[in-house]
């Protein structure tokens, strides 16, 4: 396994670089068998992609000049060790007037970062949070 | 006007047809660009512009940083490179225009500038291109190379058989990607099953969504039973976006969310969504668009689903609104964007826009031609009609074949449409059972297999739908139940089709921009990167590729017209016997008139184009001919195959110096012995609608010119009958058959013909 980023000639990683690819609980794509899954061997998360992968899709999207892709990516890397509910539960504080105030936006950040090591998201949140102020979006909608 | 003639109307009579045609029930809006509605020039577009201080934007389009409302601000944000904006807005818009259409600038070099592009300073680039330049700079900008289709399948009831069924004939007709919807919001696990099971029939690799609401539809993701996304809506009013529900943050944390899980998303706007939902603030729709697609690129999407979308039809409606339609899908793709370019709700009732909107993208090629093409019957899509539908599939083959353009898709046969309806009907019966879901009976595998849509069937309905739908969400059944079931049912293709694609999202490749799978591999803007830059370059249709898109249902060829020519000889030969009696002599009877046939008139060919037997049309002459009180004398022309000298020199052979040629196809003329070759007395051109009774008239004709008289021509009326589309290919093979019989100077023969009494 080469620890070099990877870039477009690296690309698609699961043809050039099969062994690079794992699932959340380490196991390698190539052992993802059809009677692995039969034999009950093989959960959702072996399926469940891993940051590291994310992070070698962000940095070949970087290679070609798609910097958002790329930071997309990396955000999304931070994602992975955050539990669905509290994915969703970001979310919805994030829609309008679902969070009262620009504390509890900057709370969620807060987590984000002090529980999931998530930096990326936990600025994106409180950049969010500052926008919102700005334009009122704490009201109540319904 | 007290001087206006009295015409007992008030009205033309052909507005009432123009009334009538499907066109008229589009409704056509008037430009009014302070209520919302106009294409390009909106009374706030703000004009383009840029301030960076320090690498911070102080304003852009107008507007200070304090003042910006959420988008401007994300776009600030997000999208704007403060490194490449000076550069990129310095250069004047007119040279930017000409730079999307000048095929020797590498699109990397304009994405590169996109970077640095505000808002209105996009929208005020592509305004500067017609039609003709957006549609080639789109081509030129576009991210993947080879093009790619998108189905919808859904149908009114949420069955899942029906929806199985039909997700398998999608595959095989070669759609990238496949979405359902629900007519019964719970219905989502059920139809995601369905379909999930039916793509993987085949072959592996067809991406599938179900567009649910968010939550639940990165839920669906999560159990596997999905591969993508698209339903991440954006607008381009900060009020339509609220109303919306959302805002840039949270459909850009939306975005992180499944790239985290693996699946592909892209975003959706389209022209008009700010209009429909009456927050416009009278700007126009492409400005308003390209601050959606700065946006979405600001959000780090892959990819857009864009042009139009549900706005499409308020859109059409507006002058110039499907030009501007292409404008916003060109500026998706130079914001790098891969773009699913729309062509889906249907935003006419009149075929003709519908064929006329789709040219570009399929000569052009597109990332995702249609961002939903109805691969069901109207009726059955959930969405909505489609621009084109499972009653119009054909068409879209025929056109691809017209330009040998690559639409992606290939015409299926209908055996294998059969099989593979009936193998995924099986599969997923099995999985039902399996599953503990539901019970299917061999009546109702039946009337699915066979079925066109909905309506045939006697299946599943949406209320049985709902109870399969709750058991898998209970239950927590996810993609590798379903697998593990299929596998035990004895369908290992498809259980192996199927873990195929959910392994795809352990590596990520299929996130990258504009990634679909071809032959079980992932290509996308990385590998398969469209580098058009002129003739020869770019994605070009391989033979093979070509010989595909021509092979549609039911060619004709020469075999197939001897063929079916040869199947009538039989009967025909019963009818009437042809006996050659040697050279035919000039006649003196000056109450005769001579018949000349055509070299293959009932020894090759045995019909008219209209279907009636050369016997019956002889005997038809013969009748109208004898009923004036003239004789019929027929002969055989070898010389020439042309109806004019076949009628020409008839009437010379003929005493009465009148003389009717007739080709094997029905083609009749009646001429006169002193005329030229093409000035003939009366011209029967239209060989299809000529029935048996025009034969009788036109001998009946003949006979009143041989006595001198001047009869009332006789008029084959045609209803507009596209004549020529619907026979000459078979005419020409008939023909060229027929002149390959004739020989010069070739003398004529003396027929004698007998009516032998055989049914006609």
């Amino acid at each position: 396994m080469s620890d070099k980023s990877p870039g477009a000639m690296d690309y698609p990683i699961a043809e050039t670089q099969p062994d690079r690819v794992v699932g959340a609980r380490g196991r390698s794509i190539n052992d993802l068998t059809i009677e692995m899954v039969v034999d009950g061997d093989v959960t959702m998360e072996d399926l469940r992609i891993t940051p590291q992968a994310l992070l070698d899709q962000a940095s070949i999207a970087r290679s070609v000049g798609r910097t958002m892709l790329a930071a997309n990516f990396e955000r999304a890397a931070e994602m992975t060790r955050v539990p669905q509910e509290e994915v969703v539960r970001v979310y919805e504080l994030l829609r309008p007037g679902r969070a009262a105030s620009r504390d509890v936006l900057m709370q969620a950040a807060m987590n984000l970062r002090d529980t999931y090591g998530a930096e990326k998201l936990a600025r994106f949140v409180e950049e969010a949070a500052d926008v919102y102020e700005r334009r009122g979006l704490y009201r109540q909608r319904f | 006007m007290s001087n206006q003639a009295d015409l007992g109307a008030n009205r033309w009579r052909r507005t009432d047809d123009w009334d009538d045609r499907p066109l008229r029930k589009d409704l056509f809006a008037a430009e009014d660009p302070e209520s919302g509605f106009s294409a390009f020039h909106g009374v706030a577009d703000p004009k383009p512009g840029i301030s960076i201080v320090d690498g911070k934007i102080e304003s852009m389009d107008g507007v200070d940083a304090a003042d910006f409302d959420m988008i401007d601000a994300f776009i600030a944000m997000h999208h704007i490179d403060v490194d490449i904006a000076p550069e990129a807005m310095e250069i004047p818009s007119e040279e930017l225009a000409r730079m999307l259409v000048d095929m020797n600038v590498p699109r990397t070099e304009l994405t590169r500038l996109s970077r640095g592009l505000t808002p209105a300073k996009l929208a005020e680039v592509v305004a500067q291109l017609n039609a003709m330049e957006l549609g080639f700079a789109y081509s030129k900008m576009r991210a993947r190379q080879t093009p790619g289709n998108q189905a919808h399948v859904t149908n009114a009831k949420d069955d899942p058989l029906q929806m199985a069924a039909d997700a398998a004939f999608a595959v095989a007709l070669g759609f990238d990607e496949i979405e359902t919807t629900m007519r019964v919001a719970r219905n989502s696990w059920s139809n995601a099953l369905a379909c999930c099971v039916g793509s993987a029939v085949g072959r592996p690799g067809t991406l599938f969504q179900c567009s649910s609401e968010e939550a639940e539809e990165l839920e669906i993701g999560m159990a596997g039973f999905t591969s993508y996304a698209e339903t991440v809506s954006v607008y381009g009013t900060e009020s339509a976006f609220i109303d919306g529900d959302d805002t840039p943050w949270s459909k850009a944390w939306l975005a992180a969310a499944y790239a985290s899980r693996g699946v592909k998303m892209r975003c959706t706007s389209g022209a008009a969504a700010e209009l429909l939902m009456g927050f416009h603030e009278s700007k126009s729709l492409l400005y308003l668009e390209a601050r959606c697609l700065c946006l979405q690129r600001g959000m780090g999407s892959q990819g857009t689903q864009n042009g139009g979308i549900d706005g499409a039809p308020l859109a059409a409606s507006i002058p110039g609104g499907v030009r501007e339609i292409l404008a916003e899908n060109l500026v998706a793709v130079w914001l790098d964007l891969e773009c699913a370019s729309g062509n889906d709700a249907r935003h006419s009732e009149s075929d003709m826009r519908v064929g006329a909107k789709i040219v570009p993208y399929l000569i052009g090629g597109s990332d995702l031609i249609c961002s939903g093409f109805g691969s069901i019957l109207k009726y059955d899509n959930s969405f909505n009609p489609s621009s084109f539908n499972g009653e119009e599939l054909e068409e879209f083959l025929v056109l691809q074949r017209d330009f040998e353009a690559d639409g992606g898709l290939t015409t299926v046969e209908d055996t294998l449409s059969l099989a593979l309806r009936h193998q995924a009907i099986g599969a997923l019966s099995h999985v039902l059972s399996d599953l503990d879901l539901a019970e299917v009976s061999d009546e109702m595998k039946r009337s699915v297999a066979v079925a066109s849509g909905s309506e045939d069937t006697d299946s599943f309905d949406a209320g049985d739908a709902s109870e399969i739908s709750e058991k898998i969400r209970a239950r927590g059944i996810t993609v590798l139940d379903v697998i593990r079931s299929l596998h035990r049912g004895g369908f290992v293709e498809e259980a192996e089709n199927l873990l195929f694609l959910v392994k795809l999202r352990l590596s990520g490749d299929y996130l990258q921009t504009s990634a679909v799978v071809r032959d079980g591999k992932v290509i996308s803007a990385i590998n398969d990167p469209n580098e058009y830059s002129g003739p020869g370059t770019g994605y070009r249709v391989s033979e093979a590729r070509r010989k595909e898109l021509a092979a549609i249902r039911d060619e004709l060829t020469r075999d197939e017209v001897l063929r079916f020519e040869a199947a009538s000889q039989g009967a025909e030969s019963k009818r009437i016997e042809y006996r050659t009696m040697g050279a035919a002599k000039a006649g003196t009877d000056p109450t005769e008139i001579v018949v000349g046939i055509s070299p293959g008139f009932g020894t090759k060919f045995y019909q008219t184009t209209a279907g009636h037997a050369l016997s019956a049309v002889l005997c038809a002459l013969r009748g109208g001919i004898e009923e004036e009180g003239c004789t019929m004398r027929t002969v055989r022309l070898l010389h020439t195959a042309d109806t004019s000298f076949l009628g020409l020199s008839a009437a010379r052979l003929s005493g009465s110096g009148v003389g009717i040629g007739i080709q094997s196809k029905g083609t009749a003329v009646i001429h006169q012995r002193d005329r030229l070759p093409h000035n003939n007395l009366e011209l029967f051109s239209n060989a299809p609608i000529t029935s048996l009774d025009h034969y009788k008239a036109m001998g009946r004709n003949a006979a009143a010119y041989a006595r001198g008289e001047m009869p009332e021509p006789v008029v084959v009326k045609t209803h507009g009958e596209a004549l020529g589309a619907r026979y000459h290919a078979r005419v020409a093979l008939i023909y060229a058959i027929e002149t390959a019989m004739t020989e010069n100077n070739a003398p004529p023969e003396e027929i004698d013909v007998q009516f032998l009494g055989g049914s006609s």
